[in-house]
């Protein structure tokens, strides 16, 4: 089901690469998942991801760039956790296929800790989880998705599991 | 990655510029926004668009009547689309589309060349 028809998954392509998306042949598995919100919104707490690749400066390692550089089919599929008070000068950022200069001015353009954190002030929602994670989308070409299904993203939700969460925002970049 | 945890019992909502693939991948709630990459809630320190985009994508949370829902934002881009197309990308292009892109301009070239008779 789709509601309005007016945001255009192309606009911003260059035309070589929307041509090369737009040949790739893919069908959903049906079911589609599905956990109905059980409360209101007010009472929910959040845990966060995002693709951005993202990783805490001097705490963690970046994302492997240079094993995908040697190998440009593989991308790494490994995860960072972030907490949700991170300052923008600790974040790094590692992803060759986006301009990464905004995230660093603004981290909360793809992990949006600081609008969270007011959410939870305000009361709109009931509250953040202490880590958030972060994935690099770039899973190889074609692109596997395999570790992020059967390994990482169960962690994830582990962790989550563990932190109180109920509902996650993602962030794809 | 929506998919798995929206399987381990968690409620999801993805906000993307991409509606294409949540669709074809059939993601559990979607916000699709018109921004460009790398830019998914909005641009760098514009709080009062991040916080609308944010609240749209917990309405899709709260009232999405059915999986595979895909809500379209009103949100729009405030700069030039040329601008835009730029700006968004790496200031080199990624090893993969170095590689590619002379193979699939070779491709696209064979193709148009058997479409003339």
């Amino acid at each position: 089901m789709e509601i309005g028809m007016t945001v255009d998954s192309f606009k911003f392509l260059p035309r070589i690469i929307a041509k090369f998306y737009q040949m790739t042949e893919r069908e959903p598995n049906y079911p589609i998942p599905w956990t109905p919100l059980e409360r209101p919104i007010q009472a929910c707490k959040f845990g966060l991801v995002t693709s951005a690749g993202l990783y805490q400066l001097g705490v963690d390692p970046p994302f492997d760039l240079e094993r995908e550089r040697t190998e440009p089919t593989w991308g790494d599929p490994s995860f960072r956790r972030i907490p949700a008070g991170i300052l923008q000068e600790q974040l790094g950022v590692s992803h060759l296929h986006v301009n990464t200069d905004d995230v660093l001015k603004d981290v909360n353009i793809l992990l949006p800790v600081d609008r969270f954190q007011e959410l939870v002030d305000e009361g709109t929602i009931g509250g953040l989880a202490e880590w958030g994670y972060s994935f690099m989308g770039y899973q190889g070409f074609p692109p596997d998705t395999t570790l992020w299904e059967e390994k990482y993203a169960p962690q994830v939700a582990d962790s989550f599991h563990e932190q109180g969460v109920h509902c996650v925002l993602l962030t794809p970049t | 990655m929506a998919r798995t945890l929206e399987a381990a019992n968690l409620s999801t909502v993805l906000v993307t510029m991409m509606p294409y693939w949540s669709k074809k991948v059939g993601v559990p709630r979607t916000l699709a926004v018109e921004f460009p990459f790398g830019h998914t809630l909005g641009a760098p320190h514009n709080v009062p668009q991040q916080k609308r985009v944010i609240l749209e994508a917990l309405s899709v949370l709260a009232e999405a009547p059915e999986p595979g829902v895909i809500v379209h934002s009103k949100e729009n881009w405030n700069q030039p689309i040329e601008d835009a197309i730029q700006s968004w990308q790496p200031k080199e292009p990624s090893p993969i589309i170095a590689e590619l892109t002379p193979k699939f301009r070779d491709m696209m070239r064979q193709h148009r060349a058997e479409k003339k008779p």
